[in-house]
């Protein structure tokens, strides 16, 4: 029996339909709760796959070999957000101005503050040096992460759990600060919780997402830029 | 669809390239979407062929993130041992970000709007 497991394990395509049904099944379980993002689907799969993995002795470079097919998609995933980008390119071009002040804003707030956080805690300095890129999709603050000296594969997760904390916390946030504009909205999710925050709002608007998008992207390029500089001046 | 999906690999390898050729600190799916964007600018027209498979892979990208996430088991003992920093580090800083976005955009596109009413009499 431990035999036949070890033959299936092995084969890359046990872990794309361990990773898609498990989805497939958090989806499902996320729309009968009421779609609340502490139950975010994404969350509640990697934490089941993780249990699997642990249970059955199974490596993450073993899993990876199967799950990097579906992790490969968010490349051309990444480049197709042009289209929703397109499609509101008007409304985006008449608010470039405030669009690019509150990107700068947001990326510096977002990059700073948990820094000094952090530090102020007593974080080691690997924890904050992955911690900086947070904000930031997940392709992105692994180069950065890299770049600055802290753990790439734990900036992606922590990334992941930044994307959750926004989604949760946005919505109340919203209704608190009066925002009704689903292009306001749509820009500070994506600013704060990168891809995982333009998934989420989606769910609101496509105007929405292609704002989220937006802010993702420009976020991305000025946070690249930002953080390396940042980490110098503070002298980590 | 096939189509579709051929031009959005293009894009992202010609992003990887100049990405590559510049040194640019940006990863080269990003450089590609900004290319694509271009060429639909130029265009004026966003064609079927393209849009459905664009469209199809944002449906599930929540999806995509989850073989990145599962790699958090490598790093179990430093979460362990600092998961309450991190945890109060994400969310203060998440929530400190999306007031400061949110009220600034929302402050700028109110000057915005005013200003273009006052041009229109």
């Amino acid at each position: 029996m431990s035999s036949f497991w070890v033959y299936f394990a092995a084969k890359p395509l046990w872990w794309i339909i361990v990773t898609i049904a498990t989805f497939l099944f958090t989806s499902w379980l996320n729309r009968r709760v009421g779609g609340t993002p502490l139950l975010h689907p994404v969350l509640v799969a990697l934490s089941l796959i993780i249990v699997l993995l642990q249970l059955t002795g199974t490596d993450y470079d073993t899993y990876f070999q199967g799950a990097q097919f579906i992790h490969f998609l968010l490349g051309p995933a990444t480049v197709a957000l042009a289209i929703p980008l397109y499609d509101h390119f008007e409304r985006i071009k008449k608010m470039l101005l405030p669009i690019l002040v509150a990107c700068s804003c947001g990326a510096l707030t977002a990059a700073l503050s948990v820094i000094l956080v952090a530090w102020a805690l007593g974080a080691s300095e690997a924890t904050l040096l992955s911690l900086a890129p947070k904000s930031v999709t997940s392709p992105i603050a692994i180069g950065i992460a890299e770049k600055i000296g802290g753990y790439p594969s734990l900036a992606a997760g922590l990334v992941l759990i930044t994307g959750a904390i926004g989604c949760l916390t946005a919505p109340p946030l919203f209704r608190w600060l009066k925002i009704e504009d689903d292009a306001i909205k749509g820009f500070t999710l994506g600013l704060s919780s990168h891809g995982f925050g333009t998934a989420y709002a989606f769910e609101f608007s496509t105007l929405a997402g292609a704002f989220a998008g937006l802010a993702m992207g420009l976020t991305g390029l000025l946070t690249a830029f930002l953080v390396p500089l940042l980490i110098r001046l503070l002298g980590l | 669809m096939l189509a579709g999906l051929l031009l959005l690999l293009i894009c992202q390898l010609l992003g990887e390239w100049i990405v590559l050729a510049l040194g640019l600190p940006v990863p080269g799916p990003v450089m590609g979407m900004v290319l694509l964007l271009l060429g639909l600018v130029m265009k004026q027209t966003t064609p079927d062929w393209i849009r459905s498979p664009a469209e199809g892979l944002l449906r599930h990208l929540a999806l995509l993130f989850v073989p990145a996430g599962v790699g958090l088991m490598v790093h179990a003992e430093l979460i362990a041992a600092e998961w309450l920093v991190i945890l109060v580090a994400l969310v203060t800083s998440t929530v400190v970000t999306i007031i400061v976005t949110a009220l600034v955009l929302k402050r700028l596109t109110r000057n915005l709007k005013l200003d273009t009413r006052e041009e229109r009499p």
